[in-house]
């Protein structure tokens, strides 16, 4: 079985299998780790499944859309490789991927 | 004995108490009760996604079953008819009785429902949980005709959908512009003239006064005597706070369940989030009861942490949203008593821009329509109480990282 790795901020890790065709934030809610919120339910509308991709793994999931990074742009923990865990979609390629999710949501 | 904690309502707010209790390091029982046969899912893409056939009930959930097998979350189908406080025990419509050691009222809200002649003919519905919709979808052909009674976002929303699955739709509107409970002038224009270029027909100063028809409705009357010929009506005329059933059991209420900043309703081991809930909110500085999504999660945290003893104080900007057509409306903050309104972007003519909303020289709201950056900022600037300036605001050439 192919697995994702969140890391909070805290440092707890939570290892959590892939389902091919969901998206990073619904793997995480699924698997009740903490600190993605997830408030919008996956539309691109607050903000709150921000998530750091290991650098990596950048090149496997793709760039973020427009949207995704004006919203990024004003989060105050943004990072070079951030992303809103709800516009990743899983497949088994990210097999072994890190995302570590930040101290707040917006 | 093992400790069991109740929640009344397989809602939002119980999708997130729920696991947050065992977070909180809850050990004993967590049994959800809820009048639906189904999982806590996402409501807001009843009027959206879900109506227009992009998600299925399915995809709607908000975790999985296997999540909450896990976690040893217990869900029952049924309905509450009374709590017993002395006893902590409550009574199912079945007549069973359950005891609880913690209760957690997470009720929600529902329809407000109007009657005027022919209001229960066929092809009638509101929009709030799955059946509603799926009552809906029966009625959705194209060409035929849909009126929506009511301007509000859910009415909007459904009007959107049903055009875009090729209906003819009306809306109507009692007030004398849509949106008028909840935006300003300038956001009701605007979206008035994006759903006319959609070929919604948007009527204002219409109050229904009948819908006719044999079994199923086939014209809606108005007060002025203007006929509409509907195969479907939804109505979106507002929703109302559960509050009766902790009314009943003395638990005080006023416009919604009260609650302190630890979402601790006045009765002992009575927990209540979301919908349901009247709070203060310290960044307005006033009790408010908010119909939102955010706020139900929010309070679902707060209200575990609550019953295992942990105090952790709700401090939390309200923010929304609403999809239509190819319009992504982000609301930060309530707009509620304020006194000047500035615009950023062509409101007239491209479909995106933010209004934002000051109080005596404060921002206190913005709606911000394809402008993400101006949501987020509006959302920082009013959480953490910062200065703006209305007049650099205006100007859209300054980047909006700029702004602060």
């Amino acid at each position: 079985m192919s697995s994702i790795t969140f890391i909070e901020h805290n440092g707890n890790q939570h290892q959590v299998d892939i389902e091919e065709g969901k998206s990073v934030m619904q793997l995480a809610m699924d698997n009740g780790v903490p600190g993605v919120d997830a408030d919008c339910g996956g539309s691109c509308a607050c903000g709150t499944c921000h998530v750091i991709v290991d650098k990596n793994w950048v090149s496997a999931i793709g760039s973020a859309n427009d949207d995704e990074n004006q919203m990024l742009d004003m989060t105050p923990e943004k990072a070079e490789t951030s992303r809103l865990s709800c516009q990743i979609t899983a497949t088994d390629a990210m097999n072994g991927m890190v995302v570590r999710i930040p101290e707040f949501q917006m | 004995m093992t400790k069991r904690c109740i929640i009344i309502g397989a809602s939002h707010a119980a999708a997130q108490l729920a696991p947050s209790l065992r977070q909180e390091g809850w050990e004993g029982d967590v049994l959800v009760v809820g009048d639906e046969p189904h999982l806590p899912y996402h409501r807001p893409p009843l009027s959206k996604t879900f109506l227009g056939g992009e998600k299925t009930v399915d995809s709607l959930a908000i975790r999985p079953k296997a999540f909450y097998e896990k976690n040893r979350i217990e869900f029952r189908v049924g309905r509450v008819t009374a709590i017993d406080r002395d006893k902590q025990t409550l009574t199912l419509t079945s007549g069973q009785a359950l005891s609880y050691d913690k209760l957690a009222l997470c009720m929600g809200s529902r329809v407000r429902k109007v009657t005027f002649p022919g209001s229960e003919l066929e092809g009638i519905h509101y929009v709030r949980d799955i059946a509603d919709v799926e009552g809906i979808k029966h009625h959705v052909f194209k060409d035929k005709n849909a009126v929506i009674v009511g301007g509000g976002y859910i009415g909007l929303e459904t009007a959107s959908a049903l055009k875009k699955l090729g209906m003819n739709v009306v809306v109507l509107e009692m007030a004398s512009r849509i949106l008028q409970r909840v935006t300003a002038p300038e956001l009701s224009e605007f979206y008035t003239r994006v759903h006319t270029e959609e070929g919604v027909d948007v009527r204002t100063g219409m109050s229904v006064s009948s819908i006719e028809g044999n079994t199923h409705c086939e014209k809606v009357t108005c007060d002025d005597g203007t006929e509409f010929p509907a195969d479907l009506v939804v109505i979106g005329v507002g929703i109302l706070p559960n509050v009766e059933l902790a009314e009943e059991a003395g638990i005080a209420v006023n416009n919604g369940i009260v609650v302190d900043s630890f979402c601790r309703t006045n009765a002992d081991n009575i927990v209540a989030a979301g919908d349901c809930t009247n709070h203060f909110n310290k960044i307005y500085g006033r009790r408010i009861r908010l119909e939102s999504v955010p706020n139900a999660s929010e309070q679902g945290k707060i209200a575990a942490a609550s019953i295992c003893g942990i105090k952790k104080e709700y401090n939390s900007l309200p923010w929304f949203w609403s999809d239509q057509y190819d319009l992504k409306l982000q609301i930060a903050g309530l707009s509620q008593g304020y006194d000047q309104v500035v615009i950023r972007g062509d409101k007239n003519t491209s479909r995106s821009f933010a209004a934002f909303y000051f109080k005596a020289g404060k921002l206190i709201s913005a709606d911000c329509v394809n402008r993400p950056q101006e949501f987020m900022l509006s959302k920082r600037v009013i959480a953490q109480n910062l200065k703006i300036d209305p007049e650099r605001l205006v100007d859209d050439s300054t980047p909006v990282k700029e702004l602060l």
